[in-house]
């Protein structure tokens, strides 16, 4: 086991060498650095001073130095411009250029800063996650707990009319995508064209007090998409272990079937989906954009789009980085669990 | 004229969809009369399941196709008329009589003053050309790279493996941003993705033709050289434009333009279904490999190619068709979100993913520009679910 841990953790760090590297490739791609230029400087620079403004702020360095600089490998690049001020990667405001540290990566713990916040963005980072995992931290209460007992109550009489019923439910929420789902919420339940206006269309105020007026629409638009998946695949399971033997002998034996379902199948049925549940990260990281840009609440999501239309190129990697990690963690997570719930299957 | 009430909204709806209407009961009473002798498909008309989703998906289909004729739409999706900016469904378009225009906004009309209406129908046939298109595209990539990789294994699946688990732990929307960012475009990096991605059919279809046939040399070459042909022309057609970073061959000999936008939201798509297509040909292949007549073909002597791809691909087909379906509908959503995000198609496009994101902005005090396509979106996704359901149930049974 131990090792098993140590060899997908080897492979995770590959994937995100690898990853963080295609990023970075693109990122500084010529003409997307000249964007960046001349949004950061002013758009009406010549060629040449975006050359020159390229030049000073150490863009224009070979890709693998200047990657080597942001993994905290090589020294942080110090220039000295023509008018005789000197930037360095690791000088700061507030930091004399003497006093700032030669090697400043994501080794050390430092970011690097963004140009579109202006701000460090391990800070932004930081701040954002917690935006967004207090999003997630709903998303996972309601969608589980509702996946879990409509996928149980269909597939434990397969074929049923409650079958039937919840089934075409839970393919409904997964024809809908986010933008769609979320955007019929808002109309139905906080339009004044409809005229409901029990919840409202916008969080951004949850950021600060989320109560369930605010934060309930986002909430749910989420949960609806991954629901009905983890819904198909609970009923799948249950429907495969409602017809298994032993489920037949408990019948056989006399026990009333609510309590075969609680106590014989269920233990068994939820296998599966678990493994499902974890591999939904990935994809709800998806519908957190979707939702974050929809309903304005200024989370990781949200970041990710500022970063990626404005060209910020280190919070993107920041961005790339930590999205990379929850999604091969939640893999690592869900193959563990596999097997300590499931006896019969071992790693090695 | 005093605008429409919601029954004669319905009505004459329902009226301009006539076209479809008639093709989707030919189509109907076709395939009932001879359902015994069409195989799965025509299985599928024994399932009230996959019947409902089969009609929602060809009701676009048709859609799109008439649309793309002009036949359902009732006014230009692109022409303004500015008295009728935010009007609701069933507004009369003042002064329509003199100029020959429809004379009612059916749908209402959207913030730039278009009608809702014709955008929706034009909206379908963006997603019916791109969607079938690039899932099949992905599939292509996805079996040619799957089957070796799960039926050699070994370094080879290591390393495609790797390189699949790459690409899916991207997040796909920021994938969407590094690629359909008009700098991209102008670097050239879509067009060499395209060269590299469209290049997976003609290598299919080479490899499919020459393991069957390779022992009879007289028929195989003149078949080889005829399908190639075609294929490698149309390929070159495709990827070669001209003033782009690709230019192969000259403009003359080009069959058709793709626009740069459609072929990057194209390429980028095909790139992001085709890992895990990918991954699930490599899990049937290893689990196929294992029967008893790959074993036999082993023993008869029979080529890898040919155990690959007419031994396994086959029997492989139930899976792969009702994936086929479920991610014809993901496309359709991924479309969506590139429009929802304002990637890639041009601004005026009236593609659903775009249309909603117009709307969204004024969805607190106007439904209909918004809704209209997310509804269209909804059911198409939902048909093909339904329709991937019915095949499933289907196949099973037999």
């Amino acid at each position: 086991m131990g090792l098993f841990i140590l060899r997908r953790s080897g492979i995770m760090i590959i994937t995100a060498l690898c990853l963080t590297f295609i990023v970075f490739f693109l990122t500084n791609l010529y003409p997307n650095l000249e964007k960046l230029a001349k949004t950061q400087g002013n758009f009406r620079m010549s060629e040449e001073e975006v050359a020159s403004w390229l030049d000073n702020r150490g863009y224009t360095q070979p890709l693998l130095t200047k990657y080597g600089q942001w993994l905290g490998v090589l020294p942080g690049y110090v220039i000295e411009s023509d008018s005789g001020d000197v930037r360095g990667k690791c000088i700061r405001d507030g930091i004399a250029p003497e006093e700032a540290p030669t090697y400043c990566g994501i080794l050390q713990g430092d970011w690097g800063y963004s140009t579109v916040f202006q701000e460090s963005a391990g800070e932004i980072i930081g701040t954002r996650l917690g935006l967004t995992g207090k999003l997630m931290f709903w998303v996972m209460v309601l969608m589980v707990p509702s996946a879990l007992i409509l996928g149980v109550l269909a597939g434990m009489r397969e074929g049923s009319r409650t079958d039937r019923a919840l089934s075409t439910v839970a393919i409904t929420t997964t024809a809908t995508p986010e933008y769609v789902s979320g955007v019929i919420l808002i109309a139905v339940f906080a339009s004044s064209a409809v005229g409901l206006k029990w919840f409202k269309g916008t969080a951004t105020s949850a950021m600060e007090s989320a109560n369930f007026e605010n934060f309930f629409l986002p909430v749910l638009t989420i949960a609806l998409y991954g629901m009905g998946y983890i819904a198909r695949m609970t009923r799948a399971s249950m429907a495969e272990v409602m017809t298994a033997q032993y489920i037949r002998t408990a019948r056989l034996k006399g026990v009333s079937f609510p309590n075969i379902v609680v106590k014989h199948a269920l233990r068994n049925a939820l296998i599966a989906p678990f493994t499902v549940i974890m591999l939904q990260f990935p994809w709800l990281l998806n519908g957190v954009v979707i939702v974050e840009t929809l309903f304005n609440y200024k989370g990781f999501g949200w970041t990710l789009v500022q970063a990626a239309g404005n060209n910020d190129i280190e919070l993107l990697l920041g961005v790339s980085v930590v999205s990379v990690i929850v999604v091969l963690v939640t893999q690592l997570i869900s193959d563990i669990g596999y097997v300590y719930l499931n006896p019969r299957i071992s790693v090695s | 004229m005093d605008p429409l009430s919601w029954g004669e909204i319905i009505l004459r709806v329902l009226a301009q969809f006539t076209p479809v209407w008639i093709s989707l009961v030919l189509l109907f009473v076709v395939s009932m009369l001879f359902k015994r002798r069409l195989g799965l498909y025509g299985k599928l008309f024994d399932s009230v399941i996959g019947m409902i989703g089969f009609a929602l998906v060809m009701f676009w289909v048709f859609t799109g196709i008439y649309g793309a004729f002009d036949l359902i739409v009732t006014h230009d999706p692109l022409s303004q008329i500015s008295a009728m900016k935010n009007k609701p469904p069933g507004t009369p378009v003042p002064g329509a009589a003199e100029e020959g225009l429809y004379p009612y906004y059916l749908f209402g009309g959207d913030n730039l003053a278009r009608d809702v209406f014709s955008r929706m129908i034009k909206g379908s046939w963006v997603v019916v050309q791109i969607a079938p298109l690039a899932t099949l595209f992905a599939f292509m990539v996805g079996i040619t790279l799957g089957l070796p990789a799960g039926y050699f294994g070994g370094r080879l699946d290591t390393f495609l493996s790797f390189l699949a688990n790459l690409i899916l732990a991207f997040p796909v929307i920021l994938l969407f941003y590094l690629l359909v960012t008009p700098e991209i475009v102008a670097t050239g990096i879509p067009n060499y993705m395209a060269t590299f991605l469209f290049i997976f059919p003609i290598v299919f279809a080479a490899v499919l033709l020459n393991s069957r046939y390779h022992t009879r040399p007289r028929l195989r070459t003149p078949l080889l050289i005829g399908v190639l042909g075609v294929l490698g022309w149309l390929y070159l057609s495709l990827i070669s434009e001209v003033g782009s970073k690709v230019h192969v061959i000259p403009g003359f000999a080009d069959l058709f333009d793709v626009p740069s936008g459609i072929l990057v939201v194209f390429v980028s798509v095909v790139f992001v279904n085709s890992p895990t297509v990918f991954r699930i040909v490599r899990g049937l292949a290893m689990d196929i490999k294992t029967r008893d007549y790959v074993a036999a073909a082993q023993t008869r002597g029979e080529g890898t190619w040919y155990i690959m791809l007419w031994e396994i691909l086959p029997n492989a087909r139930g899976p792969l068709i009702v994936d086929f379906c479920l991610r014809i509908g993901y496309t359709t959503i991924l479309l969506g979100t590139l429009g929802f995000f304002g990637l890639g198609l041009p601004p005026e496009s009236p593609d659903w993913g775009t249309t909603i994101n117009d709307g969204r902005r004024l969805l607190q005090i106007y439904l209909h520009p918004a809704i209209v396509p997310a509804l269209s979106l909804l059911s198409l996704v939902l048909g093909l679910n339904l329709l991937a359901d019915g095949l499933r149930e289907e196949s099973l049974k037999d």
